[in-house]
């Protein structure tokens, strides 16, 4: 039976496990970006707290993504059910693309704006939302589309855990010695990165002042 | 003594601005700033000559907070620069720096506006403000919709001069903004700025390493080196002072100007001329 057939066969449940994994993905994401944008922000307005922070979510991305799982799992709360815990492993993931490049996007903006709205008298929050972040913003969505592509791929992993998501083809394959199987939940991981990637960049571009 | 000299000061001309003892350094480097005692006169332009590293900037960001001293103060309508709302103290003053600092993302008419939009004033009352300044400022009123990337140097820094004037600010900063000009756009700024200061009549602290820029637009001298205050003189003094360091200031300057610009465009010092 070729990959062709197996969708066909399984719509259903390619649909099911597609959806899983998009909730997966899109939950830790705007997670992701609720913490890690702000987080980014406040290390520009105190620069001690940028070490720890960065390193911080450095270490983090290090781990591997199994043992994060596996990490986690004593959690309350977070521990009954595996979505909760694959959605905060994502999530952890997520939130250094997001701080580094919101940090780097704001810093990145031309010190001479920044002087002259300083110097003309903005005050922070009015630097911040009418010229820092306008500015930064091709940069942070940058951010977002990285770590939503690294997500759509780890969200494979979370079927380890019983999570869901197109994961549960690429291992129910793997113990069948299956490639169809295998490829039934890669190849739509992977055309959901692609598309991922093409809108967020899109998007990027749209919202860079140049 | 001090006391009394600045009650006396406030009756008869008030100073717009005061150093008084005014030193500045950062951890590491040495003094940026030593001992700097000037006074700034309401509606004067004072025009702080010297070469690069010789404190003309920093001087000028004391005045707007955007530093502060390590000695001494700066007085800002006879209020220390510490003590004031930074906030309201930088919107009574205009700032216009050689980078301009355009916001890119801005049209020309919301760059000049920015000001009176962040002190609230109605819509109704910015636009017009807006079609004023850039009358003031030789604008064409057609750009009004142009982003900053689509303007020419020269218009960009019309639209720098237009933005810091724009709340009417009684104190304009200026740090070296006709200098990445080409000299003749320059020389067309600096007639247009004079003409304009003359009926508009700001307080103006004009930063520059350019002599005949001084010349031109300076009612008084400052130069600085090295930190320093050395000489402080009415223009038309200054190019016949004979302290050493002004001496050799002109000295070194005719000498550039015969080598670099010999032929392009003749190089007088003169400053009843240009006036």
């Amino acid at each position: 039976m070729n990959l062709w057939q197996f969708i066909l066969q399984n719509h259903v449940e390619v649909a099911e496990l597609t959806f899983e994994h998009l909730w997966l993905v899109g939950a830790s994401i705007i997670l992701a970006v609720m913490v890690g944008i702000p987080l980014g922000i406040l290390i520009t307005r105190r620069p001690v707290l940028s070490k720890p922070v960065l390193g911080t979510a450095n270490v983090i991305q290090t781990i591997p993504s199994l043992a994060l799982f596996g990490f986690l799992l004593p959690a309350p709360w977070i521990g009954e059910r595996a979505d909760r815990l694959a959605i905060l492993a994502l999530t952890l993931y997520a939130l250094l693309p997001l701080i580094r490049n919101t940090y780097t996007g704001i810093q990145g903006v031309d010190r001479a704006v920044v002087e002259a709205a300083r110097g003309m008298g903005m005050t922070d929050r009015q630097l911040l939302w009418q010229v820092q972040l306008p500015l930064a913003m091709g940069v942070i969505i940058a951010g977002v589309r990285v770590a939503t592509v690294i997500s759509v791929g780890l969200a494979t992993i979370a079927a380890a855990i019983g999570a869901g998501g197109l994961g549960e083809y690429i291992f129910r394959g793997l113990a069948m010695v299956n490639n169809s199987v295998i490829l039934a939940g890669a190849v739509p991981a992977a055309i959901l990165a692609l598309l991922a990637d093409v809108g967020f960049g899109w998007l990027e571009k749209r919202l860079s002042p140049h | 003594m001090q006391a009394e000299e600045s009650r006396r000061g406030a009756v008869a001309n008030p100073a717009a601005i005061e150093f008084r003892d005014v030193s500045y350094h950062y951890d590491s480097a040495g003094n940026l700033l030593e001992g700097l005692s000037l006074e700034i006169r309401q509606g004067e332009t004072l025009v702080l000559l010297g070469r690069s590293g010789s404190g003309k900037t920093t001087s000028l960001k004391l005045i707007n907070r955007l530093l502060l001293p390590s000695r001494g103060e700066v007085l800002v309508e006879g209020r220390a620069t510490r003590e004031w709302d930074v906030i309201r103290l930088r919107r009574r003053i205009g700032y216009v720096i050689q980078e301009v600092g355009l916001f890119p993302h801005f049209t020309v008419e919301r760059n000049i506006g920015v000001v009176p939009q962040i002190e609230n004033w109605p819509a109704e009352r910015i636009q017009p403000r807006v079609r004023e300044l850039m009358d003031l400022t030789g604008l064409d009123p057609r750009l009004a919709g142009r982003y900053p990337r689509e303007l020419s140097g020269g218009q960009r820094q019309r639209v720098g001069v237009a933005r810091a004037l724009a709340a009417d600010p009684p104190i304009l900063l200026m740090d070296e903004p006709f200098g990445a000009l080409d000299p003749l756009t320059r020389a067309e700024l600096q007639k247009q700025f004079a003409a304009l200061q003359q009926r508009l009549h700001k307080t103006v602290v004009f930063v520059t390493h350019d002599l005949q820029e001084a010349l031109i637009l300076g009612e008084r001298i400052a130069l600085m080196e090295a930190g320093k205050l050395v000489t402080l003189l009415p223009g038309k003094e200054f190019v016949r002072s004979p302290d050493p360091v002004v001496q050799k200031y002109l000295a070194a300057f005719r000498g550039v100007s015969a080598e670099n610009e010999a032929g392009d465009e003749p190089v007088a010092i003169h400053p009843a001329k240009s006036r």
